[in-house]
């Protein structure tokens, strides 16, 4: 990975009170690439993305997006880098009392001066690029749950953003809406000449489409590489976790103490 | 032990009241300070006019031509004893100006529009809508709580009008049309029992202060809630608890410093 970073995270370490969620974090997302971060539920991917948005502080080393260190930026500055990031939450997180229409044109009419006309055509654009083109007048009750994602996407991309943040986009999506999910994302990254952070659990449709995969345990990266790389990692937990094994550095079992003493066997 | 783990956890509620207390006054200071959208973008502001006070209407309208004309029944018997019929249309408009118009209108308020602000800002932060509102950089205090929050203060003062004014009719409709107390008695001694300035008045800003309290307190509950089912539910329910006690503890307040000796 060898062009310019638009994203540095150098040793960072976080802790909520006393326990440590993040351990010395190093991380470098290079402009136009779509990079995976993945790991286990709760090891910390979201934080991450957290300290990268701004919403969180670390506790020891920095965050870089595009050459400033987010977390030293006062509401003004941080609110002025926000727009020109835009982040997929993962079901979307649509503003349920508007249309589809305003959702997408929310960030338009938030930052800035267009006059409506234009608005409409900007989102109808970002519609079709989504695919959805004629939801417009839906509300997000009457969405699929892979639309609704969409919907979303689109509204992330409503500012043409500079970083695309996505955490866990293809969470509960049946696989004919995890497969578009996984093209538009690819496809939006090129087209928009954007850098995507994609957080995620699911490795089979990740590595379909990302260019490089930091895999985070226990608040710490264990492997790192492109999807070939990982794919043969001889790394147990990355084969564990690529090849969804049962057993293995992920114990089937939770330490709940001698089993066979509790039942009054002896071995 | 016990005595020093009694005593702990009574701190421990001690400190988490007062620290409540601070994280409710600091967010009751933000909404002011960035309440410069909801007058800018007055349209925000009429959209939640609308859900929380235009549709609080039936509900008021109803329930203060019911209060009117259990007063007028009830005035009427009581007067009729001191042969003092005549004075019920100042006894109603009385009672309602300075203390059941505002009192009951904030009540019926804090359950039907302040449950609904609270449920409605719990469910956005479960569902991530308002940090998705964050990561848009838009302050989700200025766009969400601030014009809530000056909706419920614009709209608690004109219900609690609507609701003495109701209750007024009420009162007419059981004393004069239904009993058959004399009309220009009734409509001449409430005009010169009541005083603009001490009785209306004061009326009008209990309901502004009772207006500010409910929203404040529906707004900071659901902004405070924690993100689940069970969190929500328990954020509404406190809502509408600390919402009456308010009411009635600042409506005691107020009726002491205005019309006490």
């Amino acid at each position: 990975m060898s062009s310019e970073a638009l994203v540095e995270i150098r040793d960072v370490n976080f802790a909520y009170d006393k326990r440590a969620i993040l351990k010395g974090i190093n991380m470098t997302f290079p402009k136009g690439k779509l990079i995976a971060v993945m790991g286990l539920s709760g090891c910390g991917k979201t934080t991450i993305l957290r300290h990268i948005g701004g919403v969180l502080k670390p506790t020891k080393g920095y965050v870089k997006v595009d050459g400033q260190v987010i977390h030293d930026l006062d509401q003004e500055g941080l609110y002025r880098m926000r727009r020109k990031m835009g982040m997929l939450f993962q079901f979307g997180a649509l503003f349920t009392d508007m249309t589809v229409f305003d959702n997408v044109a929310f960030q338009m009419r938030e930052h800035t001066d267009l006059p409506e006309e234009i608005i409409r055509d900007l989102v109808m654009m970002k519609l079709h690029a989504v695919g959805l083109y004629g939801t417009q007048d839906l509300m997000p009750a009457e969405l699929s749950g892979g639309m609704a994602r969409r919907i979303a996407l689109a509204r992330t991309i409503a500012l043409d953003p500079m970083l695309i943040m996505y955490d866990e986009p293809f969470a509960g999506l049946d696989p004919i809406s995890l497969t578009v999910v996984g093209e538009l994302i690819r496809r939006l990254n090129d087209a928009l000449g954007a850098t995507s952070i994609v957080v995620t659990h699911d490795v089979q449709e990740s590595l379909k489409i990302v260019d490089y995969v930091y895999f985070v345990s226990d608040g710490a990266i264990i492997a790192e590489g492109s999807a070939d790389e990982i794919r043969n990692s001889g790394e147990s937990f990355v084969r564990q976790f690529v090849h969804g094994e049962m057993d293995g550095p992920i114990p089937f079992h939770y330490p709940g103490g001698n089993f066979n003493k509790d039942l009054g066997v002896r071995v | 032990m016990a005595i020093v783990s009694s005593l702990r956890s009574i701190g421990s509620r001690v400190i988490n009241a007062v620290w409540r207390i601070g994280y409710a006054s600091r967010f009751f200071m933000m909404t002011l300070l960035y309440s410069g959208l909801s007058f800018r973008r007055f349209r925000l502001t009429v959209r939640e006019i609308f859900f929380s006070g235009v549709m609080s209407l039936i509900i008021i309208l109803v329930a203060g031509m019911f209060v009117g004309m259990v007063l007028g029944l009830q005035g009427y018997e009581t007067l009729k004893r001191y042969g003092s019929e005549s004075a019920l249309g100042s006894l109603v408009a009385l009672s309602l100006v300075r203390e059941l118009g505002p009192v009951l209108a904030a009540l019926l308020f804090a359950s039907r529009a302040g449950s609904a602000m609270t449920a409605e800002i719990g469910l956005m932060k479960a569902t991530e809508q308002i940090s998705a509102m964050e990561m848009m950089a838009v302050n989700p205090i200025a766009r969400v709580v601030a014009p809530r929050f000056w909706a419920g203060v614009i709209s608690m003062p004109l219900l609690a009008a609507m609701f003495s004014a109701m209750g007024v009719f009420g009162g007419y409709v059981v004393g004069v049309v239904l009993i058959g107390v004399d009309e220009g008695s009734f409509w001449s001694q409430m005009q010169g029992a009541v005083d603009f300035r001490h009785d209306v008045l004061n009326g009008v800003i209990k309901s502004f202060v009772f207006g500010v309290a409910v929203t404040v307190i529906s707004l900071f509950e659901g902004y405070d809630a924690p993100p689940t089912a069970e969190g929500v539910s328990g954020a509404t329910t406190r809502t509408v608890v600390q919402s009456s006690l308010a009411i009635l503890m600042l409506d005691f307040m107020l009726t002491a410093f205005m019309f006490g000796e």
